[in-house]
């Protein structure tokens, strides 16, 4: 084996030198989990209960209450579909935008690939979300929807994708911002809170009749990952134009992320 | 066979921001854009210039130097934690680098989970950790905690348990920083010995440490850095030799007076101090058998008292080794400047980084004129081809004396 230590030179992702450090993935993703499950009271039925609270909250607060109109789609439903996919993005760019710093004591002491960081907090955002995923199934059958688990499962890998570019691009744009300038992770919360009244996970796109928010949803590829997840359920055709556009529009989130990163990760033990 | 590791013309360039902030916020670049305001003037220092060495597979090599000289920026740089500013390293074996011994410890985890965790962050596969974990543990000593979590080990087993996961590293490049600068003397003794066993067994080693009975008894060649320079290359014994003369340079002496610091009372100031070897020469480090002595000078404003030189020596683990003064007899009560120097002899303080305190004082009445904590640093070390013995690891104490023994057969 031989190979050179150079300058900081031509942007590349190593692929082949990430999957030799997979099992550092593993382990890293292994002991957030841990790690987040010793130190909660509840432990792992925490994970189950706090969508199910959320879902109970907002399905009173807005169906009940406010009686909100979802069409075929009860409201709880309705919610726990949005809230599945943007529980990844919120708890995903939070994890990983602070990955950086709460592992700088490592950085700074040991060589692995610094993007080891960022995907594993995204895996681990991964393994909460396999459960609220059986959970909301179990929910549709509660319901009564056998018909709507097939298309549903369609549907899954492709808002998936789109919900994760985006998430890990945002997530390891964040981390190696966070490096850089130590004062930003104070805004990521705000952000993931404003952004979460922009996306259409407590009401529908139908109930908005403001233009621009209709072009900032177009523009939000978590939105549109999430009415393409609600059109599995409900057995509507999705609009794929759109679909295809936060496809595009969430690479584009990815690339520019993990090249922003890469350019930051060269002196990362500098400033960490 | 082509060397394992060639190192050229390596360069680092830092560059320090002259600002008061530990970090670069998002809201003061902001701030200092909207008003065109540069407060950040910058410096840019050179942490190496133009590092070459080659080193052969199976080699042990020493990297001494005084803090700061570059040598733990050159391991980062070995260790791919940092990248160089200019020149190459064409490495042709895995390198593994222990800059500190259990990284990425966590507290929650128990001790058989940080195990796994720590060897998969140093470098080994699952596998490995698995086929290795009893020998991991029973070198370690902490069989009966390993399902308690590491917040409840105390920090010794902590440090135990750190350093058994990472003496089973098998990389063909070990590079090792000062971790043997912790623990006990018992523990330090057990990490030497394996460190020897995994050189003998034909890996290779860059030790960096401060502690030269190590790098003797570990390094066939040493490497002396000095400002981000390779000062000296060789033989163990002739780069330490060159290193522990250090003569040459003049930073270890004081100048109170120059750096306008007054020291004392309206009695006596504190004007210089330095530590010199027997032929007068200002030195910073004294071997153990050479005696070296502790040079002051003060000036005496006015007549009246008493004053007697005294001088604290500290060992770095902060006892007090002894107070030595002059005979309250002989004190000066004159007006003037006067030098003092106190003599250590040879073979006297065992090796080992002392501090002396430099005082003078008045006994009746008791009056402290001044005293200066800290005022030298400085190194004593022991040069173990002298050693007669194959014990070559230190020995415990803050005095050796050499006494006489007397034996007799009865």
């Amino acid at each position: 084996m031989e190979y050179e230590i150079r300058p900081a030179g031509k942007f590349k992702i190593n692929f082949s030198e990430l999957w030799e450090f997979r099992e550092l993935i593993y382990f890293f993703t292994w002991r957030d989990i841990k790690v987040k499950y010793k130190q909660t009271v509840l432990g792992a039925a925490w994970v189950i209960l706090q969508p199910l609270l959320l879902v109970v909250i907002f399905s009173y607060t807005f169906s009940r209450l406010l009686s909100m109109e979802t069409g075929t789609l009860q409201y709880p439903l309705f919610v726990f579909s949005g809230l599945l996919l943007w529980n990844i993005f919120s708890s995903g760019i939070n994890s990983a935008g602070n990955s950086m710093i709460s592992n700088s004591n490592i950085i700074n002491k040991i060589y692995f690939p610094r993007l080891i960081i960022p995907i594993s907090s995204i895996v681990s955002t991964l393994v909460d979300f396999a459960i609220q995923l059986s959970l909301f199934v179990i929910t549709l059958l509660v319901y009564g929807k056998y018909s709507s688990i097939g298309p549903f499962i369609l549907v899954l890998p492709i808002s998936l994708t789109i919900t994760l570019l985006t998430t890990f691009g945002l997530g390891s744009f964040l981390a190696a911002l966070n490096v850089k300038y130590r004062d930003f992770r104070y805004i990521v919360p705000f952000m993931t809170q404003v952004l979460l009244f922009l996306t259409p996970i407590i009401y529908p796109v139908s109930s908005i009749n403001v233009p621009l928010l209709r072009t900032v949803f177009i523009l939000n590829p978590v939105a549109t990952a999430i009415e393409l997840l609600r059109n599995g359920i409900t057995g509507t055709a999705p609009q794929w134009d759109l679909v295809l556009l936060a496809f595009s529009l969430s690479a584009g989130i990815f690339l520019i992320g993990i090249t922003y990163f890469r350019k930051t990760e060269q002196y990362f033990a500098d400033l960490a | 066979m082509k060397p394992i590791l060639e190192i050229s013309h390596i360069s680092k360039k830092f560059r320090i921001r002259h600002q008061l902030v530990p970090y670069l916020s998002l809201r003061d670049r902001i701030f200092d854009t909207v008003t065109f305001k540069k407060n950040t003037s910058s410096e840019e220092f050179w942490a190496l210039t133009d590092i070459n060495f080659k080193v052969e597979a199976g080699e042990s090599i020493g990297i001494i130097g005084r803090n700061g000289a570059g040598k733990s920026t050159l391991l980062k740089i070995l260790s791919k934690i940092t990248l160089p500013t200019s020149g190459k390293i064409i490495s042709r074996g895995r390198i593994a680098s222990l800059l500190e011994v259990g990284t990425g410890f966590h507290p929650e985890l128990t001790g058989r989970e940080n195990i796994f965790l720590n060897g998969s962050i140093l470098g080994m596969k699952s596998r490995e950790i698995r086929a290795k974990f009893d020998a991991i543990v029973e070198f370690s000593g902490v069989e009966n905690f390993l399902d308690t979590p590491l917040k409840h080990y105390s920090s010794g087993m902590q440090l135990r348990l750190a350093f058994a996961v990472a003496a089973f590293l098998e990389p063909e490049v070990l590079i090792i920083d000062e971790v043997l600068a912790v623990g006990d003397a018992a523990f330090q003794k057990k990490c030497i010995g394996k460190m020897d066993e995994v050189a003998k067994s034909g890996r290779t080693i860059l030790f960096v440490s401060h502690n030269m009975n190590a790098v003797y008894s570990l390094c066939s060649r040493c490497i002396h850095i000095s400002k981000g320079t390779i000062q000296d290359m060789g033989s163990t014994d002739e780069v330490i030799k060159s290193y522990l003369k250090g003569g040459s340079e003049q930073t270890h002496v004081r100048d109170y007076e120059k750096a306008n610091r007054v020291i004392g009372d309206n009695t006596a100031t504190l004007l210089q101090a330095r530590l010199l070897n027997k032929e007068g020469h200002t030195i910073e480090y004294i071997s153990l058998d050479e005696p070296c002595g502790i040079e002051y000078v003060f000036r005496v404003h006015r007549a009246g008292l008493n004053p007697v030189p005294n001088i604290h020596l500290f060992t770095n683990k902060g006892e007090c080794a002894f107070i030595g003064s002059v005979d309250p007899k002989g004190g000066f009560s004159a007006p003037g400047t006067y030098k003092a120097t106190m003599w250590i002899p040879a073979n006297l303080l065992n090796a080992g980084t002392y501090s002396a305190g430099l005082a003078l004082s008045t006994l009746s009445p008791t009056i402290v004129h001044f005293y200066e904590q800290d005022a030298i640093l400085f190194d004593v070390i022991e040069d173990m081809n002298k050693r007669e013995t194959e014990w070559k690891n230190s020995l415990p104490g803050v005095v050796r004396p050499r006494l006489e023994w007397k034996i007799e057969k009865n």
